[in-house]
């Protein structure tokens, strides 16, 4: 029990620890941001804000923005950044260092092809690097199909080598003996809370051992990758919108395969209503198939994306008063935010498997009782 | 809701989507598989062993009350075995005491006997020693006696008084 306290007051004052470290950055992030967009804006010549570019607001919301989006490369904080391989299908494969697009200042000249970072985004262009813009201000230039590594790319491979020696070394412990050991012992109660709580319940005890490891991995890589988010490095996968949509992807396309007959003959002819009733509710099943995933993917996105923007906005808000009597108060005030996603991140690992676990279920689910 | 589908990275989709699978599948192989397996057989050799032990106990309990009725049975035999002893010492003592007071008896009686012949003897012998030392005290005394007539005349009287007496 002692244990258990110390561990999460460590984690606690690692936190605090992180956020005190985390300002000196923030305040001084993205000068050469502004820059790069006002460069964007004089090639252009189509730039809305670039007039407010250097107030202290617009500066926390394009960090906040930057921090939010993913990357062409990994910035460990202000200076300090790596650039990661860009890998683009345009006539051929083309790979190369993002370091050549200047953190997009400039057009990286690859075989001939001219390519230009714009908001966060790779657009063909021509030698001079010109953007036609549309009525929404979003280029109209050809976007190259991009398989590059981004920030979020390197940070779900950083996370799978992770999990995989991780859970291997676990898995490995219970050969010389049937006790967990190390990690195992923190992680084998979760592990089995996953398979009691979540699986058993939901899928029963006849069919959910085939969901286990879909399930395992999912809490953990949502779990983890929540709790990755949550350090200064600005690393935000699960708020990402094509994350969430993958996750869901695999939930709804697991559910729908794994459907019996009974599932199917519940969504496309009820029983047990009227005839005249059987097609509405088809048609409310069919739209609930796929509302089903797609709350599944909104949730996890917008929960972790809006725990990011609140705790960043209030970061930020230290800067707008600039005052030293205010700060003490918005530390405090994120401090304590920042633990509750540390409880949201586990949350809604949490909820997005118990969900899963109970699509499956139903799809499974003996209907005797009919 | 443009904007999110503006915002969406195909190239982020599709990475997710190989690393993901690929590692629920390493995942299953490597570490879920061994681990609930594992978990699965210490759950079920707990179970087999609060089993085992369960039936130990029983077992224990039923040799207990098998102990309880053999030593019971060994006390009963002590008992049996003391009493008869006990009964053979008093009748062995009895008998004894019974063959020695005959014994006793009988020798008691010999020397009775042998006293009562030895008195017998003696008193004869006795007897005839007394005779005899009255025949000779008589020899002396008469033939002191005889050679004095008054004295004769006196002893004459004596003796007649005595015999009287007598």
């Amino acid at each position: 029990m002692h244990h258990n306290i110390h561990s999460k007051l460590s984690v606690s004052l690692a936190l605090a620890g992180a956020i005190i470290f985390s300002v000196p950055a923030f305040a001084q992030d993205h000068n050469h941001h502004n820059d790069s967009r006002a460069e964007a804006a004089h090639d252009t010549h189509d730039h809305t804000d670039s007039e407010g570019g250097h107030d202290v607001k617009t500066q926390i919301k394009e960090t906040i923005e930057h921090h939010l989006a993913d990357s062409y490369e990994f910035t460990i904080t202000e200076g300090v950044s790596f650039p990661l391989p860009v890998i683009l299908f345009d006539e051929g494969l083309k790979v190369f260092s993002s370091s050549r697009f200047h953190h997009g200042e400039s057009v990286a000249e690859v075989d001939g092809n001219y390519y230009l970072l714009y908001h966060s985004k790779i657009y063909k262009t021509d030698a001079s690097g010109h953007l036609s813009m549309d009525e929404h201000h979003h280029p109209t230039n050809i976007m190259p199909l991009d398989f590059s590594i981004t920030k979020n790319v390197f940070m779900i491979l950083v996370m799978a080598g992770f999990m995989f020696f991780l859970f291997k070394a676990v898995a490995k412990a219970y050969q010389s003996g049937q006790t967990p050991k190390k990690a195992g012992r923190f992680l084998e109660p979760i592990i089995i809370y996953v398979r009691d709580e979540i699986a058993i319940p939901n899928i029963g005890e006849k069919h959910y051992k085939k969901y286990m490891s879909y399930l395992l991995t999912v809490f953990f890589f949502i779990w983890f990758m929540n709790l990755v988010g949550m350090t200064p490095l600005g690393i935000n996968v699960t708020g990402n919108i094509a994350i969430t949509f993958c996750l869901a992807l695999i939930t709804f396309i697991i559910t729908q395969v794994s459907g019996n007959k009974h599932y199917w003959q519940h969504i496309l002819w009820m029983p047990g209503i009227p005839v005249i009733l059987k097609p509405v509710m088809a048609i409310i099943e069919i739209l609930g198939l796929f509302i089903k995933p797609f709350s599944l993917m909104m949730r996890l996105y917008a929960n972790m994306l809006a725990g990011h923007v609140v705790i960043m906005s209030i970061i930020g808000l230290i800067f707008v008063f600039g005052s030293w009597l205010i700060a003490p108060a918005f530390f405090g005030l994120t401090l304590v935010l920042s633990l509750l996603e540390v409880l949201v991140a586990a949350l809604q690992a949490y909820i997005f498997t118990m969900l899963t676990a109970l699509y499956f279920g139903s799809a499974v689910e003996d209907h005797e009782h009919h | 809701m443009d904007k999110l589908i503006h915002d969406f990275s195909f190239g982020l989709f599709i990475w997710q989507l190989l690393v993901f699978v690929a590692l629920i599948f390493l995942l299953k192989k490597y570490a879920w598989k061994p681990i609930l397996d594992a978990v699965n057989a210490r759950e079920e050799s707990i179970e087999g062993a609060l089993k085992a032990a369960e039936k130990a106990r029983e077992e224990m309990k039923a040799l207990q009350s098998d102990n309880e009725a053999i030593l019971k049975e060994a006390r009963e035999e002590r008992e049996r075995i003391l009493k008869e002893a006990r009964d053979m010492k008093n009748k062995i003592v009895a008998e004894a005491k019974e063959a020695a007071s005959a014994e006793a008896d009988k020798t008691v009686a010999a020397a009775k006997a042998t006293i009562e012949a030895e008195k017998t003897a003696a008193v004869t012998e006795l007897k005839k020693q007394a005779a005899t030392l009255s025949i000779e005290v008589a020899e002396k005394v008469l033939g002191q006696e005889l050679s004095d007539a008054n004295k004769q005349a006196e002893m004459i009287d004596k003796i007649i008084d005595d015999v009287k007496f007598n």
